[in-house]
């Protein structure tokens, strides 16, 4: 067994014991979606794969916002609330002069931007003042900011800020905005971009894969220190895999299978992912990368090394928050609708149990772990209700179920974490020579 | 004459009226090694504040005199300041990140980057990194001291020796690195780690760099260093070449007698009965580490713990007590006692009080009273009255045995009602011993009973456990930094060095035999060494 997993993943020291520790939600969540594929056999594949696809687009900008803040030692940032909140504001203003299409969109965007600085920079500012205690001011600063935002929306605007009477969006006696505003033709707007349909897409995306683990294997340089081969068994695994995918999606777009029924993949929004995984790539490889790293392995080390650690947790606050405003415009863009006192209230809770099912942790964050943990989060969203169907015959039961389980990753998530980690600081003597002697 | 010279020009140092420092002169030639020592509280580390301007210092009203480097006030207020005249330091906890490779840490705040668009828009923080350029200079500062270890590998999970090298490769590969701060650098090391790094400390001197090497162990600043200064009680004492000066001498001008604590030979009844006797004993207390310490104690004597900070001295009785992970076979009053089990341990009679007084030893924010009657509640269920199922406290009990406790220990309070928070340091110790005095031990363990004391009060605590152990009958074992109180009282002091014991002495052995053995020389030789002066 050892070797075999030896082989698999090309290195000897692997323990199967702690890699099951350092996953197990992730493992619990394959689990989950496996079985529930099974049980729930009235879910078309399609429709599976649509909702999937729907939720990623919509939520992957807001999981990635995630990455930033854990990599500088700040924890799982709960408060990205207050950055959606700043995106939802800014929806607010640009649907209230009723700008539409790409560049309201863009106006969304550009507005939400400063909102975000300001609230960025007051919520890092107060992470600072609460050093070890970063999650749960996190949470207090989302609750803090619906406080603070309900009070904008529901009297500020119309009391203090004089706005039209009769507005579309403003509530009958002329203060405060409606319960739900209209995206109008925002909605789509960047989704609509440039589509293109979902088999082809898949077929491309597998014969890159396979290209990429052809060019890691054979022709990459690699660099001292980092890994230089697959072993055997994986590069295999790779080269199968992607394969198979690639060509079962040719023959499916051939064929008009199931596979052509999938929502068509909006290409730009795809590209817009894509760019902040980079983004977030190439920004750990500068200097204010490094400072985020090393803040977040030992701040008295990178004090000590003159380092300002303050103000480097501070930018990475900031750039969290305006990621995560911007990831709501995204969100919302996609949704139609703004739910105006509810939209912002789970994007929290729901972010970070995806983020820790794709296996991240307090301190270890990385953009696979935010996809994976996106893709199997929002899979066992859309499973739930339908076990719950097909076994129980009540889909309200799945319902219950899923936000057990939002909690209960969180929960145990954290659990684990500080369980290992005191571990790992436990004191211990040194073991005894077998004889019962001291070694020297 | 003083191209590029490090001056201490009579620094001196006050923490709230308290001076720990006084008048310090000391210069550091380049391409010298100059070792500092001295004991504890002797200066070291508040001089090495000094020099590198750590906040500690400036937030506590700053220092009087000059540090110069090349004849000229190097006005050095922060740790960056330190930096920018060329002052590193390898420090003695490794300022390592474990999760960054070598060259990371080598190049830690200092990488190396190129400019990007970014970079051009929103600052030089967002210029990329050069790791190549980083990896081959991490790979030259490895190279002066003949490392071969590769400088992409994690740090975390390298041996202790290894970790030091990294630490003073970030050192070198600072530019202008003018001196360099050796702060008990072999600690940790095993021997030929040792021999590697003293070596390379001599290879850097070679290349002109000045060295300052803090060391308790004299045999390695004899072998090293070309002179040596000697602080005590936060004074200058001497500075020498090292040629001219021996291990012995080094030793005599270390230790001295600071306070005079004079002696008064009790008339305790010390009977053959051993009532405590350690074998094996190791304690994982970090910082204290006890790796193999047998002692006995016999009923009715003071035994002293003496040693250097972080030797392990302190460990002892916190492993006693089932504070920290520890094994060893231990007997108490002939039978076998669980140390692990600190509940079992004061039910039989051992008390102790710890050196952290503020932190374990009392509740601050809670009355005299009831910080007397705790551990006797907590322990022996006492103070308590029984009403149908339930225990009350009995507050009128408390308040009783802490008025008789203020009276016979004269505890200067306004009433037993007082917060300890708000007493001086030698009455909260008083506190803490009628605590002790409460569980009615026949074994006391005392750690630092005078340590943040002031000196009129340090001499009624050492009454006080005199007391108690010639009228009562109690067992005392005392571990403490300062010599004198331990002569002072002590029937016998046990002297501990790197985690086991260096040897037993008498009160009245001189000062060399006691600086020698703390310095981890054999008693044989310590006493042969201390006997030519002597006799």
């Amino acid at each position: 067994m050892k070797g075999i997993i030896t082989k698999l993943t090309g290195d000897s020291s692997f323990d199967l014991k702690n890699w099951l520790l350092d996953n197990i939600v992730t493992i619990i969540f394959w689990v989950f979606i496996i079985v529930g594929l099974f049980l729930a056999r009235d879910v078309s594949i399609d429709w599976f794969f649509t909702e999937l696809c729907n939720r990623f687009y919509r939520n992957a900008f807001l999981i990635l916002s995630l990455i930033i803040p854990v990599v500088a030692g700040l924890g799982l940032n709960f408060g990205i609330v207050v950055g959606a909140i700043a995106g939802q504001l800014a929806v607010i203003a640009v649907r209230y002069w009723d700008m539409g299409g790409l560049s309201g969109f863009l106006m969304c965007i550009l507005i939400a931007l400063p909102i975000a600085v300001i609230i960025g920079l007051l919520t890092g500012i107060l992470y600072n003042k609460t050093k070890g205690q970063e999650m749960i001011t996190s949470l207090i600063v989302g609750y803090f900011g619906n406080g603070v935002y309900q009070f904008i929306v529901l009297f500020v605007i119309g009391v203090i800020i004089p706005v039209q009477m009769g507005h579309p969006m403003i509530l009958y006696d002329g203060i405060g905005i409606r319960m739900s505003v209209d995206m109008g033709t925002i909605t789509y707007s960047l989704d609509n971009l440039l589509q293109v349909p979902f088999a082809p897409f898949v077929a491309v995306m597998a014969f890159l894969v396979l290209a990429y683990t052809l060019w890691y294997q054979f022709l990459r340089k690699a660099k001292p220190g980092t890994k230089e081969k697959m072993s055997p068994i994986q590069f295999v695994l790779f080269i199968v895999l992607s394969l198979a995918v690639g060509i079962f999606a040719v023959a499916q777009a051939v064929t008009g299978g199931w596979m052509t029924k999938v929502r068509e993949v909006p290409v730009v929004l795809m590209l817009v992912i894509a760019a902040l995984a980079l983004f977030i790539t190439w920004l750990m490889n500068t200097k204010l990368g490094q400072d985020f790293r090393s803040c977040g392995q030992d701040q008295t080390i990178a004090e000590t090394n003159g380092i300002n650690v303050n103000r480097t947790r501070v930018i990475a606050t900031i750039m969290s928050t305006v990621l995560a405003a911007w990831g709501m415009i995204i969100y919302l863009q996609n949704m139609g609708t703004l739910n105006t006192y509810t939209a912002h209230n789970n994007i929290g809770y729901f972010s970070v149990a995806a983020i820790l099912v794709g296996g991240a942790s307090v301190s270890k964050a990385t953009i696979s772990q935010a996809i994976t943990g996106c893709l199997l989060f929002h899979a066992m969203f859309i499973l739930s209700p339908e076990i719950g169907q097909a076994v129980f015959g009540q889909a309200a039961l799945g319902e219950y179920f899923r936000t057990f389980m939002v909690y209960g990753v969180i929960g145990l998530s954290l659990g684990l974490y500080v369980w290992r980690a005191n571990k790992r600081t436990k004191l211990e003597l040194k073991p005894r020579e077998a004889d019962g002697t001291l070694k020297a | 004459m003083n191209e590029g010279i490090l001056e201490f020009v009579n620094v001196g140092k006050e923490y709230s009226g308290h001076a720990v420092l006084k008048n310090i002169n000391m210069s550091v030639r380049p391409g010298e090694i100059h070792a500092l020592i001295g004991e504890n509280g002797a200066g070291k580390s508040t001089l090495m504040n000094i020099l590198f301007g750590m906040p500690v210092i400036h937030s506590t009203g700053g220092f009087t005199g000059e540090v110069r480097i090349g004849g000229k006030n190097a006005g050095i207020l922060t740790p960056h300041d330190a930096m920018e005249n060329g002052i590193g330091m390898v420090h003695q906890e490794f300022m390592l990140i474990p999760g960054f490779t070598i060259t990371e840490n080598i190049k830690l705040n200092r990488e190396i980057t190129k400019p990007t668009l970014m970079s051009k828009v929103f600052g030089k923080r967002l210029e990329s990194l050069e790791k190549d350029n980083m990896a081959r200079d991490a790979r030259k500062a490895l190279d002066v001291m003949g490392m071969d270890i590769e400088e992409y590998v994690q740090v975390e999970g390298l041996p202790v020796g290894h970790l030091q090298f990294v630490e003073i490769a970030r050192e070198i590969d600072k530019t202008g690195i003018k001196f360099l701060v050796f702060d008990e650098p072999t600690a940790v090391l095993t021997e030929s780690e040792t021999e590697n790094l003293l070596d390379a400390i001599r290879k850097l001197a070679k290349q002109g760099i000045g060295i300052i090497f803090i060391s308790h162990r004299l045999e390695e600043i004899i072998r090293v260093s070309d002179r040596v200064t000697i602080l005590r009680d936060g004074e200058w004492v001497a500075t020498e070449n090292t040629k001219d000066i021996t291990a012995k001498e080094i030793a005599r001008l270390m230790v001295g007698r600071a306070l005079s604590l004079d002696r008064v030979e009790g008339n305790r009844q010390i009977s053959d009965e051993i009532l405590l006797d350690v074998k094996g004993l190791r304690v994982m207390m970090p910082g204290e580490e006890v790796k193999d310490v047998s002692l006995s104690v016999r009923k009715g004597e003071i035994v002293g713990i003496g040693g250097l900070a972080g030797q392990g001295k302190l460990g002892i009785a916190n492993g006693l007590m089932g504070l920290y992970p520890v094994d060893g076979t231990v007997t108490y009053k002939g039978e076998p006692l669980d140390v692990t089990r600190t509940d079992t341990t004061l039910k039989k009679g051992i008390a102790f009080l710890s050196e952290d007084r503020k932190g374990v030893g009392l509740l601050l924010d809670s009355p005299i009273d009831l910080n007397i009657a705790f551990s006797g509640m907590e322990v022996k269920g006492d103070f308590f009255r029984r009403v149908g199922p339930f225990k009350l406290s009995d507050r009128g009990a408390i308040r009783k045995h802490a008025e008789d406790m203020v009276k016979e220990l004269d505890i200067r309070c306004t009433s037993v009602a007082q917060y300890t928070g708000a007493l001086s340091g030698g009455n909260q110790q008083k506190v803490c011993i009628a605590r002790a005095l409460t569980l009615d031990p026949d074994l006391l363990l005392v750690s630092e009973p005078t340590r943040g004391i002031d000196i009129g009060a340090k001499k009624l605590i050492l009454d006080l456990l005199k007391s108690l152990a010639e009228e009562k009958g109690m067992t005392i074992v005392m571990t403490s930094s300062e010599l004198a109180e331990l002569r002072s009282i002590c029937d016998r002091i046990i002297i501990i060095c790197e985690g086991r014991v260096a040897g037993e002495l008498s009160p009245n052995d001189s000062d060399e035999v006691y600086g020698l053995m703390m310095s981890g020389v054999s008693k044989e030789e310590a006493m042969r060494a201390g006997g030519e002066t002597n006799g």
